[in-house]
């Protein structure tokens, strides 16, 4: 059944290019819209530092992307343009049902271009177009803390972060170098947030971390289940944690290249061959790769003409 | 050439005590070798130690001798900062010229003097290492605190230098710390306490628990690292032919209190107070 | 005769023991006793078996606490210091650099080698662990200690040889003032003969010597001075060896 056919009757939204379907602008009622925004301004303040927050319940189950989405329903405006990617992708199911529910209960446009987009909620990747001032990238991270492997215990964590005594942290990366001669993270890899806190920057490949440093945009981490909200405010410095002498090194893409549109710049996903020999590499973000693809073809078709032009 | 002596102490240790439970007014006064308890009748809190003071000076060892209950495990983890004291003041030489006091310090400036300054080793593994890493791991824990760049081979490189210093196989210093016998644990507790080159060591019962031969080597160590380094370092033992051995200087305790302090072979051979020569009189050897 | 300068002044000593386990039992063991040495001087305390003889040797080592009176020692420096009463890190620091003391018995490290054990106080001196033993070596090779058990464990020595190792120790850091308790008592007289040599040699270079002996003989031609105990005066002990029999062996009584 259709959530609109269920709504009639009930008293419309108060914004008239709203939907009509009774429930609030961006669902969440204005008191917790507002306590959100203002964790969201404490983390901003303090770049890479937990906040805890209220983590309403919205109709999807823990784990499915509730801190990414409650932080875009409380800072999306009508004016914004959304977009939603999962691991990339514009098109799987998780992020299109996203967009469908978030433009239901705001009326924003939606789009599938990360340069038209003025806020992007992101599962598990950063996209591989670079972001512009004004920009929101919104990620959903699964475990917000990134010292939980090194010391389970929440007490001491929080004195870790408070203290800066990120030792086990070091001590961790130190064992992995003694044993495989670099650390083998692949996500979830620790940055260190303007010089002062250790961040988990969600489960992004390696491939993206670089991306954080410095970048444009707003970035703001969500964990619904946990209850906690981090920010990384724009032209903020975001490392990695490495030795001097052991750097940090991001997956290694030598020699291939994306099936559709030939990119050796975007992260590739690796997907096996249907006759099972073998695997095919494919730009990760959709997004990228149309457009590049786009890009080829005109160029092409540009080469034809004159071609052409030169055979009259 | 004029032995390695200074005239300003390393550390400064005055008065301090320590109560655990509420306490009363009547707690000190009712405690003590002369009531024969730690326990406040009134309050029923436990006078851990009170009254403690000394000096620590240069290339001296100190050790600190009493049976269980008399203070002294308490008053060590007191001084390595781990728990705060209800009285009493600790001065080092190096932290504001020895006129701050370190109980006043903020929990990063004592974690701080907890690596560099004072460094500790206790009579349990478990208790001074991280059993789920590796040992050299353990080592290089205090190496990697308050860094954001660290180079990894000269931490390496340092972690085998401790190795050998401690005379451990270097070739096991990937191995879990857990498949290391309990003399090895301690030598690599040594190891982890004089990483970041501490300028005063303290060990809590560094060999009981051991076996006879694996307590000599240990011992050997010890003296040797103190020969080297000038080192001043605190013992704290109930076994009298550690304290004879090792340290220069004795303090004996009981509940709670120093009932007698001097060099200690005067201690081992003219001891003054009823319970010193019980205890002199008491030793196997 | 040059007079010499008093190195050791010994005013009124009084040592009493307090055993409390035994219901506060009290042992007098030496009242008001008093005595000189001089600097160079080979002073030898005699008297009979537990007079109290290594007591005193324990007093002004500061291994006894002193009960009453006054030890003032002459420093290198020309200063005047109370042993009785001074600070104890003047007394660690005494020990280090001018203070040596031979005892009975062997106390050292189980697993310390006894090249170690003899090159520890020229350490303790600030000298490297290279030049110590070196050091530690020479003299232990004089003092006919088998260069196989140089570096073995003391624990596991004859007597003889934990006594040379025991002298060697005190010896190495060639003091100002040595204090001996019975150094020679397990030794061979060919050994015997070689630790006078040395003692002599120290003596000219500088050492004064206090010491126990229960004979004399050996060691007669090093004594320049007996300080007797349990004899009201030094003249009473004169009397009373001239009244003795011959057949015990002649003393010198030096000034």
């Amino acid at each position: 059944m259709k959530l609109s056919t269920v709504a009639k009757g009930v008293e419309s939204s108060l914004f008239s290019n709203g939907p009509s379907t009774g429930y609030n602008f961006g669902y969440l009622n204005e008191e917790i819209k507002r306590e959100i925004r203002r964790k969201i301004l404490k983390a901003v303040a303090i770049p890479g530092y937990q906040v805890p927050y209220s983590s309403p319940e919205i109709p999807i189950a823990r784990g499915w992307g509730t801190g990414g989405l409650q932080i875009t329903l409380s800072i999306i405006g009508p004016e914004d343009r959304l977009k939603v990617i999962d691991q990339g992708c514009d098109d799987s199911v998780n992020a299109v049902n996203l967009k469908r529910f978030i433009s239901m209960m705001t009326g924003c446009e939606v789009t599938t271009e990360t340069t038209m987009a003025t806020l992007i909620q992101t599962r598990h990747r950063v996209p591989d177009t670079p972001l512009k001032q004004g920009q929101i990238l919104v990620f959903q991270v699964p475990i917000p803390e990134p010292l939980r492997e090194v010391e389970p215990k929440v007490e001491l964590c929080r004195r870790m972060h408070a203290e800066g005594d990120y030792g086990l942290m070091w001590v961790r990366l130190y064992e992995e170098t003694v044993r495989w001669g670099r650390v083998t993270v692949g996500a979830r890899y620790p940055v260190l947030v303007h010089g002062r806190y250790v961040m988990d920057p969600s489960p992004i490949p390696r491939w993206d971390i670089p991306k954080l440093n410095r970048n444009e945009a707003l970035l703001l981490f969500g964990a619904g289940r946990e209850k906690r909200l981090y920010a990384v405010p724009p032209h903020t410095s975001v490392e990695p944690l490495e030795f001097e002498d052991v750097p940090f090194t991001v997956e290694d893409q030598r020699g291939k290249a994306c099936e559709l549109c030939g990119s050796r710049d975007s992260f590739l996903d690796e997907i096996p061959r249907e006759d099972g020999l073998g695997s095919r590499w494919c730009c990760s973000d959709t997004d990228f790769c149309s457009r590049k693809r786009l890009e080829v073809s005109r160029a092409k078709g540009r080469a034809l003409i004159l071609k052409k032009d030169a055979r009259i | 050439m004029a032995s390695r002596g200074q005239c300003s102490p390393v550390l400064r240790v005055d008065n301090v005590g320590k109560i655990y439970g509420p306490g009363c007014p009547y707690c000190v006064e009712l405690t003590g070798p002369e009531h024969g308890r730690n326990v406040c009748p009134k309050c029923l809190s436990i006078v851990a130690f009170h009254g403690i003071s000394f000096e620590l000076f240069e290339t001296e060892v100190l050790g600190i001798v009493g049976e269980s209950g008399s203070g002294k495990s308490s008053l060590l983890r007191c001084l390595h900062l781990d728990e705060d004291p209800c009285s009493g003041s600790l001065y080092h030489k190096e932290v504001d010229n020895g006129r701050r006091d370190l109980f006043t310090c903020s929990w990063q400036q004592k974690r701080t003097i907890r690596t560099r300054l004072l460094a500790v080793v206790y009579q349990s593994p478990h208790l001074g290492l991280r059993m789920g890493l590796t040992a050299g791991a353990n080592v290089a824990e205090p190496l990697l605190v308050n860094h954001h760049r660290p180079n990894f081979g000269a931490i390496r490189a340092r972690v085998m230098d401790l190795f050998n210093r401690v005379e451990l196989p270097t070739d096991r210093a990937d191995c879990p710390i857990r498949s290391f016998s309990g003399g090895m644990q301690q030598r690599v507790q040594i190891a982890r306490a004089l990483a970041c080159n501490p300028s005063v060591l303290l060990l809590d019962e560094p060999t009981s628990g051991l076996d006879v031969s694996v307590q000599a080597s240990v011992l050997d160590l010890i003296r040797r690292i103190q020969w080297d380094t000038g080192l001043p370092v605190v013992i704290v033992s109930h076994d009298l032919g550690v304290i004879r051995l090792l340290t220069t200087r004795t303090l004996v305790m009981r509940f709670g209190r120093v009932v007698e302090a001097g060099l200690t072979d005067q201690i081992l051979s003219d001891p003054q107070h009823p319970y010193t020569q019980q205890l002199v009189a008491s030793a196997l050897t | 005769m040059k007079r010499k300068a008093t190195i050791l002044s010994v005013r009124n000593l009084k040592k009493s023991f307090k055993i409390h386990l035994l219901g506060e039992l009290t042992v007098n063991t030496i009242e008001n006793f008093s005595f000189d040495v001089d600097e160079g001087d080979f002073a030898v305390l005699v008297g009979p078996s537990g007079i109290g003889k290594s007591t005193v040797l324990n007093c002004i080592f500061r291994t006894y606490l002193v009960t009453g009176g006054n030890i003032i020692y002459s420093s290198r420096d020309g200063s005047q210091l109370d042993l009785a009463s001074c600070d104890e890190r003047t007394i660690m620091r005494l020990r280090n650099t001018e203070m040596a003391y031979v005892t009975q018995f062997l106390h050292c490290q189980p697993r310390m080698a006894a090249e170690l054990v003899v090159a520890a106080p020229r350490v303790a001196q600030g000298l490297s662990l290279e030049q110590a033993l070196q050091e530690a070596r020479e003299l232990m090779e004089r003092m006919a200690l088998p260069r196989e058990l140089w570096r073995a464990f003391p624990a596991t020595f004859s007597g003889g040889e934990r006594q040379r190792v025991n002298l060697a120790r005190a010896l190495i850091s060639k003091p100002r003032l040595l204090l001996m308790d019975e150094p020679i008592a397990s030794l061979d007289p060919k050994s015997i003969a070689t630790v006078v040599d040395i003692l002599k040699e120290m003596r000219q270079k500088g050492t004064t010597f206090l010491s126990v002996f229960h004979e004399l003989g050996p060691i007669k031609s090093l004594v320049t001075k007996v300080i007797p105990l349990g004899s009201r005066s030094l003249q009473d002990l004169e009397a009373n060896q001239r009244k003795r029999n011959s057949g015990s062996p002649e003393v010198t009584f030096g000034r």
